[in-house]
């Protein structure tokens, strides 16, 4: 629908005043068999044309169409799904956000999104259940405690709150944990107080929610089967549900990232792992923030609902296939016995796998790429969902004025070329171990 | 003949009175009340016994809930079982197996079961909506963490854990087989006695304590006798063949790749406590080359008003307490099924001497064999009718509204048994990807793709009859068989019929008075469904997430189904185009503890020993973990106020006189062959091939993308033959590696290499006294001059028939010596050692003063080694050979790894003298502001020099070598340890190497 | 998962350890005028398919070998394990 002259593509008139939220809609609703809410995110079908096409309406993809919109007033934009919205690391996930990096090109990103959780409640109109109850990380060494300094400092410069705390102090936060006879004793922790949980399902459907009230199209069950590019540079996208032109595409498909890349002839620095993670049987409250274990992978937390949440390393070798085995299930438990063995007799009630964009140094991409128009988000190895706001603030940012945005510019596509990884555990180019 | 303690028990003698043992009664406690039981009851069928009705709260209206089925299945009976240290949270009353003494207790309840205060949440109940918390809770913001949350969690969850560590065992287990069988109805049996007769070697797993599933539960015949006595006597037979092992207790919760399964043995879960050296759970992982899944179906319920109250059931859980337990779940109840396998529980009911009030069938017409049977139970038969309604309070069901012929009638009821159909089992057949198919006949998901190497059968597959489960399991079982290669004996088939199965789909009543509910657990409503609809949560991923349904901890078993029919109604879809949500393991909860095994406490991962361990613990070290290792850190003494007064004590006599550090868990790794000194110089950045035989140079290899990997000194022994040492972190890592360089990338190399870290110990002699000690250990006539043994010399040199190596190597900065022997011969040696060093007033010394030392040196070690370091960072730059190629060569050259601004490690000294350093502090410019921008490094090492008499650090800095003398600000927030610190070279004591060439 | 090792028979792959795409046993020749861009490829660039997948795996809990493994990244199915030296002495054997 071309109705404007000099190419710009005007959407038509179809938003529809959105029902805000609160208690006293709830509560309006409640007296009337709750039969007048509306949907939540309009069910759109794919058009000819739009400004901007976003692929993947995960986590990233969502915050992405949804800051075009807010933060740049572009809102002719599809956002497409080749199956249902947040259904793929934003909705298997453990939920944690934090901003406790180490390297400068990290920390900035980090610290800016976890901002953004802070007002990101208010901002879509949604309750996320965004929960800075506090993320542990526990030291074990004298080592570790160093560089724990280390992380805690580089934290502090950037304006993130940091506090190193010693056995004593971690004892007092957190007396439930194995502090008698454990193999490797706790010596301390890295404690980030503003850290915490999010709901993450509610954060892809907040974010869908605001998007389309500012007249982004998400369509569903679209998938992407091919990239039309002439002249090196990209214009469309042929789909399961008809071809579409675009004048920028932006990719955000995690675990999709090679096939989408190869598409438009891209060979990428990624590599697509399985990593599980678990719940427990809902308990009444026992941790009360996140911890994570320093002498294994092990990270935990409890949801609102009472469900321990939990997880650790990924499987280790490339899949596709949404599921792990049972080694990393073991080794989970054990950190998990080892951290608090009164969770022996707590069942562990059920496991997922998603599929991760692991990246060479383990850290993130966000750049335009050597095919014109065509922009990446890719690379969030297993920490993609703190990163969400920041994520889509920035590559929306990219996509709008083809300049990265500052909290990202280390996130380049040749960093790997040039030498400039941001290599957090200085693993090297190995992505199963990042 | 009614016992008053058990007033639902069905006497003995009577025409049903079930499989329990009534010579053995067990008495057991719930909320503190005694009750008893039999040996054979389940807590639940005990409780029915007991006439106990209400046993939990639902999970968000608190409201009052009973027993609804009689397996794992179970949704609303779940209690707290055992108390203190054992407390096991939400365990389903319906599998717990009756012993004496057992204690269970009603969860998410305050003050009391019968009094919750929490059920107030039933009149709030129109604004707890699914998904109502998204809509509210938002303002203020900080509100959420104070006030919000902390309300919502207590509310939530249900049982709780304990507060003590778990005072059982787990064990782990392998096991292997050729057919795997997974249940043990008669599908199952007949699996395992075709496949076992055949001779393969069989693994049947049964959830159950007693084998024969289904049979249990139903009064069917096998042979003209009840069908329990065929279970009996497969179980005999099968206890009796060879190479067949049954697992009762064993859950099989999950299909992994190449045939691997994970099972879960319950070995002591029926008791109070597991006897001495036994444990609580056996975690089995099996490998079968083929497995035959006979695990069976489960009853659907039907959504109505009321559906929730306590006394409604499965109407095959109402058999299972009739003819399995003996106990009567109701005098007057009523019958509400869509097929005819429902029936059953008319004459069954009857049988048992209740008065079955009616029973209700939407069908328009049945197979008169069914009305007729009815009749004669004196039920009304109600056909084209539903339950719109069951009303009832805490007490238990009151009466059914029940509509049929366009009029409603209103039924008294104890008992409302439900059947809505059977679905089949076939989370096991999705663990690996399969999809299930949806049946039109069976109004049901079927197995669709099945994993390699997985049959199933009977009631998983569909095949509900008991003849065709019989027959279809036979065939099962020899085909599994047949392909590991056995040939089944044909045996004559069991007799026994295949009664009527018929079935409707009616997933829900509309019309009822009171909240109808698809998911009794999580209390997800039809109405829930209906505002997901209406809020555009249609894919049945996005219902289960935005209402719960299915999440909770019976993982939708009895409501999934009826959920994502009851939204494919609202969206007009086929469900075979809805699908069902995939299915992953477990597919019951399982343990945390039992996937941990026995790697808990400090038995959480392997503890290794050097040699020297037992003489470093007599003599008082303090060990410290190092990777796997323990290492002695230091060594006290009396009088010694704190550890720096003991390491500084050690660093002094080192320095003054001589010390011994245990330095076994240095990796060592053998290497020989034609081509091993072109095989180092490929893999070191530095050149090994021109090493003379009998010295020993120091390496550093990188990793392929140009990072420094480890570092060590590598010696040579022979033309052909070198004694690689590296980290103590990387042993296994660099060994890896090496592998990798061999096989992968140059096997023309004649080369060949084996990690000998275990098969020697070593030990550093350090000080200026070294080499009088090792004089005197080797004797007069072994030659330790500077000209027989010259500094980065070595020699093999025998020590009383031993074999020992000497290298003259120094991390310490002090004539130092590495002695490595035999591990069998190391803490032997080290005695010897220890009493010479004694002699001449030296020391033992720990890592601490290992590592004050090599700080003093200016060496680099794990800290530095980060993975994030180049050489040229490390000052290393010039040992890269520019003559040839190695690993990582080409890499390094990246631009941004050769820019000149890159942190460069250079030495720190506090300007405030005596003022402690800490590692971890950030370096800025002098005076600058604490924010990013002025980030310039950080210290990655410190200690106390006693040679300096302060602190002395050393540090990653931009620029760092062409800033010697600069000041500095070294800062570390986190420690409040922000001061000013001058910049200075790397070495602090004997630049020039004096000491250790003495 | 289990792998079937040409030394050891099948094992459990608790036993070895993962590297990644078969590629990483192809060093480019580090005297190629392009060598810094054939490196950064090599080592940072590689195959990352959704269906077979050339890939090497240590037997570290057994014989050490390195294994070239053919594995379906789909399925996890695995198509065929071989000696990762013996399939480069056969490509250097014209």
């Amino acid at each position: 629908m071309f109705l404007g002259s000099g190419g710009s593509i005007f959407p038509p008139l179809r938003f529809y005043a959105a029902m805000r939220y609160s208690i006293f809609s709830l509560a309006r609703n409640a007296l009337t068999g709750h039969r007048h809410w509306t949907e939540q995110w309009r069910k759109a079908s794919p058009r000819d044309a739009y400004d901007v096409v976003v692929v993947g309406a995960g986590g990233h993809g969502l915050a992405t169409a949804y800051y075009l919109a807010k933060n740049h007033g572009i809102s002719n934009v599809a956002l497409l799904e080749k199956g249902w919205l947040g259904g793929g690391n934003v909705g298997r996930n453990t939920t944690i956000i934090r901003s406790n990096y180490l390297l400068p090109g990290n920390e900035a990103f980090y610290e800016q999104s976890l901002r953004l959780w802070e007002g990101l409640e208010q901002d879509f109109n949604y309750n996320a259940m965004v929960s800075q109850r506090g993320v542990l990380n526990l030291y074990h060494s004298d080592g570790q405690r160093d560089a724990y300094a280390r992380r805690g400092n580089a934290m502090r410069l950037h304006g993130a709150d940091a506090e190193l705390l010693d056995r004593n102090a971690v004892k007092a936060m957190a007396p439930f944990l194995n502090f008698d006879d454990a193999r490797f004793p706790i010596q301390g922790g890295l404690l980030q107080r503003r850290g915490g949980t999010a709901r993450h399902d509610a954060v892809a459907w907040g974010f869908a929610r605001g998007a389309s009230d500012r007249g982004v199209d998400i369509i569903e069950n679209c998938e992407v089967v091919d990239l039309a590019i002439e002249d090196g540079r990209v214009v469309g996208l042929k789909t399961t549900r008809g071809d579409i032109k675009a004048k920028k595409v932006g990719l955000a498909v995690a675990g999709a990232t090679s096939q989408l890349g190869a598409m438009a002839g891209l060979r990428l620095p990624i590599e697509s792992h399985v990593l599980q993670a678990f719940v427990s049987e809902g308990l009444k409250p026992l941790v009360p923030g996140v911890i994570t274990f320093g002498a294994g992978h092990f990270y935990i937390s409890q949801s609102d609902k009472g469900g321990l949440v939990f997880g650790g390393d990924i499987d280790g070798y490339n899949s596709y296939a949404r599921r792990g085995n049972l080694p990393v299930v073991e080794d989970v438990c054990e950190s998990g016995m080892a951290l608090m063995p009164q969770v022996g007799r707590v069942r562990l009630l059920r496991s997922w796998g998603g599929l991760m964009d692991m990246s060479m140094d383990g850290s993130p991409i966000i750049d335009r790429t050597p095919v014109g128009n065509l922009y990446l988000n890719c690379g969030w190895c297993y920490g993609g969902f703190k990163a969400t706001p920041a994520s889509g603030w920035c590559f929306a940012h990219l996509i709008a004025t083809g300049q990265s945005h500052p909290n990202a510019a280390a996130y380049r596509l040749d960093r790997f070329a040039s030498g400039a990884v941001i290599d957090e555990k200085g693993a090297g180019a190995q992505p199963n171990l990042h | 003949m009614t016992d008053a303690a058990q007033p639902n028990r069905l006497p003995a003698g009577g025409a049903i009175q079930g499989l329990i043992d009534r010579d053995r009664l067990l008495a057991f406690t719930f909320d503190g009340k005694v009750y008893a039981g039999h040996a054979g009851d389940t807590l639940a069928s005990a409780l029915i016994a007991a006439g106990v009705k209400l046993i939990g709260r639902s999970f968000k209206y608190h409201r009052p809930r009973g027993i609804f089925s009689a397996g794992p299945e179970e949704p609303n009976a779940l209690v707290e079982l055992r108390t203190g240290a054992r407390r096991e949270p939400n365990t389903r009353a319906t599998t717990i197996e009756l012993y004496d003494g057992l204690e269970a207790a009603s969860q998410n309840r305050w003050p009391s079961l019968a009094f919750d205060i929490l059920a107030v949440n039933q009149i709030a109940s129109p604004l707890f909506v699914g998904g109502f918390y998204y809509k509210t809770f938002m303002w203020p913001a900080s509100f959420w963490e104070k006030v919000y949350e902390p309300l919502i969690r207590r509310a939530a969850g249900l049982g709780r854990a304990s507060e003590y560590p778990d005072p059982d065992r787990y064990e782990k287990a392998y096991a292997f087989c050729d057919v795997l069988v997974i249940g043990s109805g008669p599908a199952g049996l007949a699996a395992a006695l075709a496949a076992g007769r055949s001779g393969a070697r069989v693994i049947l797993c049964e959830d159950d304590a007693r084998l024969g599933g289904r049979l249990l539960g139903e009064r069917q015949t096998i042979d003209d006798a009840p069908a329990h006595l065929f279970a009996a006597a497969a179980s005999d037979e099968l206890g009796s063949l060879p190479d067949v092992c049954v697992m009762s207790r064993t859950q099989v919760f999950g299909a992994y790749d190449d045939g691997v399964y994970g099972a879960l043995e319950r070995v002591a879960d029926h008791m109070t406590a597991p006897a001495a050296g036994v444990p609580r759970q056996r975690l089995w992982r099996i490998a079968a080359k083929r497995c035959v899944n006979a695990m069976g179906a489960t009853e659907r319920p039907i959504v109505f008003g009321g559906n929730d109250r306590p006394g409604v059931m499965l109407a095959s859980a109402v058999r299972t307490y009739l003819n399995r337990f003996g106990v009567l779940p109701g005098r007057k109840p009523v019958v509400f099924t869509t097929n005819d396998d429902g029936w059953k529980t008319v004459a069954d009911l009857a049988a048992a001497g209740a008065q079955v009030e009616a029973v209700v069938d939407p069908r328009a017409s049945v197979d008169e064999t069914l009305t007729k049977a009815a009749a004669a139970a004196g039920a009304r038969v109600l056909l084209g009718g539903r339950i719109v309604d069951v009303a009832g309070d805490a007490r238990g069901v009151t009466s059914a509204v029940v509509s049929a012929g366009g009029k409603r009638q209103v039924f008294a009821a104890d008992l409302v048994a439900v059947s809505g159909g059977w679905n089949p089992q076939v989370a096991l057949t999705t663990h690996r990807g399969g999809k299930p198919r949806w049946s039109e006949a069976l109004s049901t998901f079927v197995p669709g793709d099945l994993p390699d190497g997985m049959a199933v059968t009977g009631a998983a597959n569909g095949d509900f009859g008991l003849a065709e489960s019989l027959r279809g399991g036979s065939a099962a079982g020899a085909a599994a068989a047949a392909a590991c290669g056995f040939s089944a004996t044909p045996a004559p088939q069991p007799r026994a019929e295949d009664e009527p199965a018929a079935v409707v789909p009616l997933w829900h009543v509309d019309g009822g008075r009171y909240k109808a509910f698809v998911d009794l657990q999580n209390d997800v409503t039809a109405g829930d469904i209906a505002l997901a609809h209406a809020e555009g949560f249609r894919s049945i991923e996005h219902l289960k997430r935005y209402t719960t349904l299915g999440m909770a901890t019976d993982q939708g078993k009895t409501s999934n189904l009826n959920g994502h029919a009851m939204m494919a109604a609202l969206t007009g879809q086929a469900m075979s185009d809805v699908g069902t949500t995939l299915s992953r393991p477990p597919h019951q909860p399982v343990a945390i503890g039992a996937f941990a095994g026995h790697h808990r406490g400090r038995h959480f991962r392997p503890t290794r020993h050097v040699p020297g361990h037992a003489w470093a613990i007599e003599n008082g070290a303090v060990m410290v973990e190092a990777g796997p290792w323990l290492r002695p850190q230091y060594f006290p003494r009396p009088g010694e106020k704190d550890w720096l007064a003991s390491v500084v004590r050690e660093v002094r006599t080192v320095r003054s006189s001589v010390g011994v550090c245990d330095v076994s868990t240095l990796g060592r790794i053998d290497i020989r062959g034609r081509d091993a000194a072109t095989f180092l110089d490929r893999v070191y950045i530095n050149t090994f091939s021109t090493l003379p035989v009998g010295k020993a140079r120091y390496g550093v290899m990188l990793r392929e993308d140009g990072f420094v990997m480890d570092d060590g000194t590598t010696s040579r022994f022979g033309d052909d033959h070198y004694v690689m040492s590296t980290t103590t972190a990387n042993a296994a890592k660099v060994m890896q590696h090496l592998e990798f360089c061999h096989q992968a990338l140059w096997p023309e190399l004649d080369v060949a290499m084996v990690s000998v870290t275990e098969q020697w110990s070593q030990y550093a002699v350090a000080g200026p006294k070294a080499r009088e000690l090792l004089a005197q250990l080797y004797g007069s006539d072994v030659d330790l001059s500077n000209d027989a043994l010259p500094y980065m010399g070595c020699r093999e040199i025998s020590l009383r028939g031993i074999t020992t190596r000497l290298f003259r190597i120094s991390f310490s900065g002090e004539l130092a010596y590495e002695l490595a022997a035999p591990a069998r011969h190391g803490a032997a040696v080290l005695e010897d050692l220890m009493a010479l060093c004694d002699t001449f007033g030296g020391c033992p010394y720990g890592t601490e003063a290992q590592s004050v030392m090599r700080i003093e040196k200016g060496h680099v070690a794990g800290n530095e080694l980060n993975g994030q370091t180049v050489a040229r960072d490390l000052g290393l730059g010039r040992m890269m050979s520019t003559k040839k190629d190695y690993i990582g060569r080409v890499m390094a050259d990246r631009p941004a790894l050769v820019a000149p601004d890159r942190p460069t490690l250079v030495g720190i000294r506090p300007v405030e003298k005596g003022r402690r350093l800490t590692a971890g502090a950030h370096i800025l410019p002098g005076g600058a502001a604490a924010v990013a921008a002025s980030d310039q490094g950080y210290v990655t090492s410190v200690a106390y020099s006693p040679a300096l008499e302060g602190w002395i650090g050393l540090a990653l800095v931009v620029n760092g070598p062409t800033r010697h003398g600069e000041r500095v600000r070294a800062y570390d927030a986190v420690r409040n340890n922000d001061q000013d610190v001058t910049i200075c070279a790397p070495v602090f004591v004997d630049p020039e190497g004096v000491r250790l060439r003495g | 998962m289990r792998i079937p090792c040409p030394f050891c028979g099948v094992r459990d792959i608790t036993e070895f350890t993962y590297l990644g795409d078969a590629s990483l046993s192809q060093r480019p020749d580090p005297a190629s005028p392009d060598a810094a861009k054939r490196f950064h490829e090599y080592v940072h660039l590689r195959d990352n398919p959704a269906g077979l997948h050339d890939e090497l795996w240590y037997h570290g809990g057994g014989c050490r070998s390195w294994l070239t493994v053919t594995r379906n990244t789909r399925t996890h199915a695995i198509e065929d394990a071989k000696l990762t030296r013996a399939s480069k002495s056969r490509a250097a054997t014209p």
